[in-house]
């Protein structure tokens, strides 16, 4: 997202905080009734708008307009599985839907109109084949609602679907095999074709969302939500580039309870300084601290240029503190523009950099990614592990529920070896910290010793020397996340221990 | 009260303190005009070693480097900068254009450093230390505007090598750097007398916006990258970027014009000799070698016609002729080195030498430099 889109959106998003801050204040209930109406379409229009304007530019030939339109076909289909058994109420879903195809139709028809052309990184496609194409997502998935929908097999097809599309998106010869695809269809040279090509909005954060919904579905857990409640929980324009991921029942909650009635005036005010506040805090974050240190901070070029060990470790420094400042500064943008319209979105980063241990820097890092493959793979896996005859060792469930747990959040990342290594690199520390810690507990039961008073600078050493060990060995493994090649991250490594 | 009551007033005042202190700053910054002050601030000298040349370049992500026009930063970060002259130093000046600079030579293959490499000691036992202050682009007005400044390091000696190409009147303030010091180039016309219109458009005067903390951000903003990419600088030593290029061109045009001039006759007015004597004029007691530096000299098609790229052969020719009799008529330190470099080093321009013809051309001034140290 550019500092210019962020402004725009900050600025439509602050406009909406103060006019329902004023129409709290003003205690009309016509005003109070028409912005609490007018508050989820504006929701909506933006996800929509945002998932067009935001989508970055592609080689493919209007490949920059079809991307978003398949991501809101994605959208479309998987309501329809996961909105069943229950009913639907058809009057609203139709206009959520016209709503929708209305606005896709619109944006597709400033190819005609030079002064608004255009939204999209380029020109869309003619209006015909938008519109066969609206119509036929809008068919298929009132097929799907008609006669699918109450399928189980259905929702496992389609996270298989979501899936496979993430997988194929993340590894690169399989991205580049799309693009050949993808550039055959259009007519273009096949030889130039490159994982680049296909850089699909948000796919990474739309894809959990939605894995999250149909594995919630399946769970029976998932709460009734409309195409409207559903359109704006996975493309709520905050939170489409960069997280964090929602739960869909408690985003939810924040879509239906807002209101801006008279006694909820201090809540409205807290929204617009809090958001407002966050946004600040987030831009300055992002483009003044972490766009700086990203000058100095390590990159694959200058990894095989630095010469001294004391210079590495400063290269590796300013990229820990790059990405966590452009990271969270962006989740603090996302935090403030979701509180000036009321949502609460979680939280992402909690000072993770000061933290005693690996286990609370996971807790603290990437905190929604974190807790969602908690919820949807480690406590699984290692639940289904105690129920067999591996489970008898809680070290080895251990073992294999962070290992691969740490494995899919670097894969999450992209599907190749230095992401792996990344992911590893933690899963051992984890592990290590898991052992010592057990070790340390039972080492101090078995002591049967009266406690003895330790003094506060020995805890707070202990503390400070914690916090370095474990910062440390963080910083450390962005060796592997920024190096593709893992040659070189060894290079690295040697060059920083002075070999 | 409640928390949003407390906030509601302290949010306006921030905004009313915010907005008052912002105007404060930037009226400041119009009143006293900070810049060069805080281009003396630099981490360079200090935290990361000094630059062996000056500031410069256009793909500052790649060469660890930038281009930027306050002076006072420039010189800041250049190891010149480092401290007070040491007493048993002979300090040397190079000043000229791209090819003293070192354009697609690394740090220790441009003619300074192999000039240092020598470890020459001067007559009086001192050892001679010399220092790269070449700037890109070809201009003797820029380099008279850089030589102000170096005059407060306390050369021994100057040496400016100078090309045809650097003095035509036409080229003087198209240097961005000399367009962007528009008051310190009047200064120098005004004092010198030169012969160059200081009312030029391309002299660049800040209007009082952009003497404002917004209307300076792009130049605050270069000095905070310019300390920035010391990092990248001591970390790696690369201070260029080093791209694949075509090889200068050997075969020409059949042309014969030099920028507006035709064939038969180059007067000395058309050439900004003033600036050179200005620049001895400013240097003072001060000796300066002022060098014919080294072209390329094409065996190509129509070489009959021009020596390369830059120059018909009817004007350089005219031009040699015209420097060498003002140099004898000031007594001047003069060297003529125009082709003592063959023609396989050289990189992508006919004047950018290899590593071996920067060599050759330290040894030939090193002589010339061991003269004019003992004649002194």
């Amino acid at each position: 997202m550019s500092l210019i889109q962020i402004l725009v959106f900050t600025a439509s998003a602050s406009v909406f905080g103060t006019l329902a801050l004023a129409v709290a204040r003003s205690g009309l209930e016509r005003w109070r009734n028409a912005v609490r109406a007018a508050r989820p379409w504006l929701m909506l229009a933006a996800g929509v708008i945002a998932l067009y304007w935001l989508q970055p530019s592609t080689p493919i030939r209007h490949l920059d307009f079809w991307l978003p339109t398949a991501t809101l076909a994605l959208v479309g289909l998987i309501w329809t599985v996961t909105s069943r058994p229950r009913p639907i109420d058809i009057p609203t879903t139709l206009v959520t839907a016209s709503v929708v195809a209305g606005l896709v139709l619109l944006i597709g028809a400033t190819r005609y109109i030079d002064a608004l052309c255009c939204l999209t990184p380029s020109r869309p496609p003619e209006a015909t084949a938008i519109l066969v194409v609206v119509l036929a997502i809008v068919a298929l998935c009132a097929g799907f609602g008609q006669f699918l929908a109450g399928a189980r097999q259905l929702n496992a097809a389609l996270l298989v679907m979501v899936l496979g599309v993430f997988v194929v998106l993340k590894t690169e010869p399989l991205g580049a095999g799309l693009s050949a695809l993808l550039r055959s269809l259009s007519g273009q040279s096949v030889a130039q074709a490159s994982a680049f090509d296909v850089s699909w909005l948000g796919f990474s954060y739309i894809a959990f969302r939605l894995i999250h919904v149909l594995r919630d579905h399946a769970a029976g857990r998932l709460p009734a939500l409309s195409l409207r409640e559903f359109v704006i929980y996975v493309l709520f324009f905050p939170a489409l580039v960069a997280g964090p991921i929602d739960r869909a029942e408690r985003f939810v909650k924040d879509v239906r309870t807002w209101d801006a009635a008279p006694e909820q005036i201090d809540a409205r005010a807290e929204d617009v300084s809090a958001g407002l506040q966050r946004i600040f805090i987030g831009l300055f974050k992002k483009f003044a601290l972490a766009d700086t240190l990203a000058l100095i901070a390590l990159n694959p070029t200058n990894a095989g240029q630095v010469q001294t060990a004391g210079w590495a470790w400063v290269l590796v420094y300013a990229y820990a503190f790059r990405l966590y400042l452009d990271f969270s500064g962006y989740t603090d943008i996302a935090v403030g523009m979701g509180r000036l319209f009321g949502v609460r979105l979680p939280e992402n980063f909690d000072r993770p950099y000061l933290r005693p241990n690996l286990t609370l820097f996971w807790n603290s890092w990437h905190m929604t990614l974190a807790n969602w493959f908690r919820a949807y793979w480690f406590n699984p896996l290692t639940r289904w592990l105690r129920t067999r005859s591996i489970g008898r060792d809680a070290s080895r469930v251990i073992l294999i529920g962070q290992t691969s747990t740490m494995l899919l959040i670097g894969l999450w990342h992209g599907v190749a070896w230095n992401f792996a290594l990344w992911g590893v690199w933690h899963a051992l520390g984890l592990f290590i910290h898991n052992r010592w810690s057990a070790w340390m507990r039972a080492r101090s039961a078995n002591a049967d010793l009266p406690s003895t008073p330790t003094s506060v600078w020995r805890t707070r050493a202990v503390a400070a020397f914690n916090i370095a060990l474990t910062f440390h060995f963080v910083a450390l493994g962005w060796v592997w996340f920024v190096l593709p090649d893992v040659g070189q991250a060894l290079d690295l490594f040697a060059t920083l221990f002075g070999g | 009260m409640s928390r949003v009551d407390i906030h509601r007033p302290a949010m306006g005042r921030i905004a009313v303190k915010a907005l008052a202190l912002f105007v404060l700053i930037n009226a400041l910054f119009v009143l006293v005009d900070p810049l060069p002050a805080i281009g003396s601030l630099s981490a360079y000298n200090v935290i990361f070693p000094g630059r062996p040349r000056l500031p410069y370049s256009d793909f500052p992500d790649r060469a660890y480097n930038l281009s930027l026009y306050t002076l006072n930063a420039m010189f800041a970060a250049h190891e010149i900068n480092a401290g007070p002259k040491p007493a048993d130093e002979y300090r040397i000046l190079l000043i000229g254009d791209s090819s003293v600079w070192g354009f697609l030579l690394k740090p220790e293959q441009t003619l300074a450093a192999y000039l240092n490499a020598g470890r020459y000691m001067s007559p009086d036992g001192r050892r001679v230390r010399v220092y790269n202050l070449g700037y890109p682009i070809m201009s003797v007005t820029k380099d008279l505007l850089l030589l102000r400044e170096a005059m407060r390091y306390q050369p021994d000696l100057i040496v400016w090598l100078v090309t045809l190409e650097s003095l035509p009147r036409n080229r003087q303030l198209i240097h961005p750097l000399v367009q962007n010091n528009a008051s310190a180039v009047r200064a120098l016309i005004a004092e010198y007398g030169l012969a160059l219109d200081p009312n030029d458009a391309r002299l660049i005067d800040p209007s009082v916006f952009d003497r404002t903390v917004v209307g300076r951000r792009r130049h605050v903003a270069d000095i905070i990258r310019l300390q920035l990419y010391g990092v990248l600088w001591a970390a790696t030593g690369i201070d260029q970027d080093y791209p694949d290029y075509e090889p200068a061109a050997i075969d020409l045009e059949a042309d014969e014009t030099f920028h507006d001039l035709k064939p038969p006759m180059l007067r000395a007015e058309d050439l900004a000799l003033d600036v050179l004597r200005a620049g001895h004029a400013l240097a003072g007691a001060t000796p300066i070698l002022l060098v014919n530096e080294p072209i390329l000299i094409s065996n190509g098609r129509n070489s009959d016609v021009r020596y390369n790229f830059f120059y018909p052969r009817w004007a350089y020719d005219q031009y040699r002729a015209l420097l060498a009799a003002e140099a004898q008529r000031n007594r001047w330190h003069y060297l003529d080195v125009w082709d003592i470099v063959p023609m396989s080093e050289f990189t992508n321009s006919a004047v950018h030498l290899t590593p071996a013809g920067s060599l050759l051309l330290a040894n030939r001034i090193a002589e010339a430099v061991q003269k004019i140290a003992r004649r002194d």
